[in-house]
């Protein structure tokens, strides 16, 4: 395989991850769809357990952030280490092993939820046989990492890889804390803290997974590609540096946010929530130092449907990053918590920040890796404007059903007796998830568009290999 | 200036950087969540709080494998409209038993904290199988394999609470050896409603908030 790379660095790893990542964003986004739907029609899941909503939801999520959200990770970061390194992968075979032996645990992982091998504890729900997988796999790809940076041709380390590097490193830490368990069976263990105890290392765990995946990782890919696609330097140095430390630091705190009005002590709850207000800075601070450096490349974003993707990622980056803070106030985690107002923010979060930006990146790469023009550039403009349509509709219907979740059930009339039923109020969703619904399809719509596109441009890549040199690519596929 | 300095150091060196994102994402954990593992105030139970019986166990583990706990939570928030709809609000020292917490982050359907002794056996195995002849509206799940499945299969219980008792949970050689026998007849559903029968007991019960 690492013969018919690219001579200077290794590539095919690459390719490879961002076929396996679509691949999973797809899959992984039509059981999105599917469970949007159960929450309408309850009966589609036929009376068959594994088509649960129970099992199925935990299916979304963990496709998502492992298969699509750690493969796009991988990627973008071997690529962007060895560019940033001026030096090969280190250890090319063990990145292939990466590769391969992440998507094989994603696959049986999936499955195992499927059969109800579970902790329940959100996004490390996966059981102890394949948590240890995963942190050998994970050391792994530390090992390719880092040693790819101190095989590096150039003396400072480039801000992306800190990003990377902290991905690496606290998932690590986050990931081994929290999934200490005894095992029962091989599809069962019991884990070694219980009660609140439990509450506060699982949230410790599951707003850093949040913070050092989904936000920091892709900070990482941000401080890369968007410099390098704008054409400029980033508008900073300076900022990003701080910003990258600040970050750092306060994350780690903020994670009992998640546990407001509970039995969790509360100076931990107050700590967590001054930590999360604090953590509006560093957000912010990487947003406006992306902004800024785009901003002078104003012409090509006009153009450049790849551009657009990341420019918008980042609009939506602070959109949730605004969002969050505030509903660490217990004022307002009072009304938000337990409804659908944070399944608006997460996927504000996700489908904006994380899916967008990700999309921009693939636009970005998939042409450069294998030497061709981006098959379609009207359908890539199809897909922003479907990305863009489908987020901010799924973000309007879950803050409609939220604060309206949220209000109605608190309410009481004025000798303190409450002024509605749960039954009514949850009868009543059915057409924000209506709207969301179609929101999801329409998101899934564009994936699915982008996935036929990056297909066709590195098919065009293969035909171009097998005939003749000169022909152009377009000529190669139809032919 | 020096800060610059040592700054210009870890971004030249890969080992330095490894150590200075441990440590400084180490210090919140360190501050804030160790103390947390440390209060032994977390590890009193409440005057009713007691170990899960075999079967109420087998229901808990039958609870977290269909996923229960994403459309329920388990926590009552102290406001005036949490008690009113649920019942007293949830204390630390009823959780003490509870491996993993199943306290839940969205409520698609309503908390179950205080679900227990709400409703009949009946109620609860006529709802499980098909929640919609109870509720027309309901868009919860159907369970209709709980009542086919036998609850001792559900795992392998003797090695469930022997790996439980090795975390400090006071279970008996009497209370191991007995349980197989416990679960002999039982379905799974007989098993899920013990269990959401013994929910949010643990309080005494002139707590009334
Ligand atoms: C899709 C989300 C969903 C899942 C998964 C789910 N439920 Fe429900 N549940 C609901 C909704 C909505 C209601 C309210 C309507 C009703 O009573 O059917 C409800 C009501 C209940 C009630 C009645 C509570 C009350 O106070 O009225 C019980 C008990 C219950 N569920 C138990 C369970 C158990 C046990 C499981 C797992 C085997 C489960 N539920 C899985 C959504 C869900
Ligand atoms: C400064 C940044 C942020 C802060 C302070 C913050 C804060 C919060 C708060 C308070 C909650 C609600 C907890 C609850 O009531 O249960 C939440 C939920 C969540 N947030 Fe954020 N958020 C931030 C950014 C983000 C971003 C960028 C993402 C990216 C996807 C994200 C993903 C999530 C997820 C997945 C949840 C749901 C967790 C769950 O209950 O399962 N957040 N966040
Ligand atoms: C087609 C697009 C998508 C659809 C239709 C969709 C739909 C859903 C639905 C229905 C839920 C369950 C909500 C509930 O329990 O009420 C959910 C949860 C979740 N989704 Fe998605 N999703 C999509 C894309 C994504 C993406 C791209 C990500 C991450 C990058 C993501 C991350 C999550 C997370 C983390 C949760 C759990 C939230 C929580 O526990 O608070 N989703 N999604």
């Amino acid at each position: 395989m690492d013969e018919e790379d690219n001579n200077l660095y290794h590539d095919k790893v690459v390719i490879r991850l961002i076929q396996f990542s679509i691949i999973w964003a797809v899959l992984a986004m039509t059981v999105g769809v599917y469970i949007s739907a159960e929450l309408i029609w309850p009966s589609i899941d036929f009376g068959q357990f594994w088509l649960s909503f129970g099992r199925l939801r935990p299916l979304h999520t963990n496709g998502i952030i492992f298969g699509f959200a750690v493969s796009a990770l991988m990627a973008t970061g071997f690529y962007s280490v060895q560019r940033t390194s001026h030096a090969p992968l280190y250890a090319p075979r063990l990145a292939w092993f990466c590769c391969y032996a992440w998507q094989l645990t994603v696959l049986l992982g999936g499955l195992s939820l499927l059969a109800g091998w579970t902790t329940s504890k959100e996004y490390a729900e996966l059981e102890w046989p394949f948590d240890i997988v995963i942190a050998v796999v994970w050391v792994c790809f530390g090992i390719v990492f880092f040693g790819t940076i101190a095989n590096r041709k150039i003396k400072p380390i480039y801000i992306s890889n800190w990003f990377y590097g902290a991905l690496i490193i606290v998932i690590a830490m986050l990931h081994i804390v929290n999934s200490l368990a005894i095992p029962v069976t091989i599809g069962k263990s019991y884990s070694v803290y219980a009660g609140a105890q439990d509450a506060v290392v699982q949230w410790w765990y599951g707003h850093n997974a949040v913070g050092f995946l989904l936000t920091g990782g892709f900070l990482g890919m941000m401080y890369y590609f968007l410099p390098k696609h704008a054409g400029r330097p980033i508008w900073s140095y300076r900022l990003s540096v701080v910003a990258f430390w600040a970050f750092t630091y306060s994350y780690i705190w903020a994670g009992p946010h998640h546990l407001h009005y509970s039995a969790v002590p509360e100076w931990v709850l107050s700590l967590a929530m001054i930590m999360s207000v604090i953590l509006l800075a560093p957000s912010w601070a990487s947003m406006i130092n992306g902004i800024m450096t785009v901003s002078s490349a104003s012409e090509k974003l006009k153009t450049d449907p790849a551009l657009k993707f990341i420019v918008l990622s980042l609009a939506f980056y602070g959109l949730a990053t605004f969002e969050g803070p505030m509903m660490s106030f217990p004022s307002v985690n009072v009304v938000s918590h337990f409804t659908d107002w944070t399944i608006g923010h997460v996927h504000s979060g996700a489908l904006g920040w994380n899916a967008m930006i990700t999309y921009g990146t693939f636009y970005f790469m998939v042409p450069r890796l294998v030497g061709v023009e981006l098959y379609s550039l009207r359908l890539a403009n199809i897909h922003f404007w479907m990305a863009l349509a489908g987020t901010m509709l799924y973000i309007i219907a879950m803050w409609g059903a939220g604060v309206s979740q949220g209000l109605l059930w608190l309410s009481v009339d004025e000798i303190g007796e409450l002024s509605f039923s749960f039954k009514d109020i949850m009868s009543s969703m059915t057409p924000y998830y209506a709207l969301r619904l179609i929101a999801g399809i329409i998101f899934l719509g564009g994936t699915l568009l982008m996935g036929y596109n990056l297909f066709m441009t590195l098919a065009g890549k293969h035909a171009l290999k097998v005939y003749a040199p000169a022909v152009s690519p377009a000529f190669g596929v139809s032919s | 200036m020096s800060a610059l300095s040592l700054h210009k150091k870890i971004e030249e060196n890969t080992g330095l950087l490894i150590f200075g994102i441990l440590l400084v994402s180490s210090i919140g954990g360190l501050v804030q969540i160790l103390p947390v593992l440390n209060q032994q105030s977390l590890q009193i139970a409440t005057e009713n709080t007691r170990v899960y019986s075999a079967v109420e166990l087998t229901g808990r583990d039958i609870y977290i494998r269909e996923g229960c706990s994403v459309c329920h939570s388990q926590q009552v928030r102290p406001l005036i409209a949490e008690v009113e709809r649920y019942g007293p609000y949830s204390r630390a020292g009823e959780f003490v038993y509870d491996r993993p917490f199943l306290w839940g982050s969205k409520r698609t359907g309503p908390d179950l904290h205080r679900v227990g002794g709400k409703f009949s056996n009946d109620w609860h195995r006529v709802h499980l199988i098909d929640p919609r002849s109870v509720i027309a509206a309901s868009i919860m799940p159907a369970y209709p394999w709980l009542a086919k499945r036998e609850a001792s299969q559900v795992g392998n219980i003797t090695a469930k609470l022997s790996a439980l008792r090795i975390l400090g949970h006071p279970y008996s050689d009497e209370d191991i050896a007995a349980a197989d026998s416990e679960l002999e007849g039982l379905k799974e559903i007989d098993a899920l409603i013990a269990y959401l029968q013994m929910l949010g007991t643990g309080l005494s019960e002139d707590i009334s908030i």
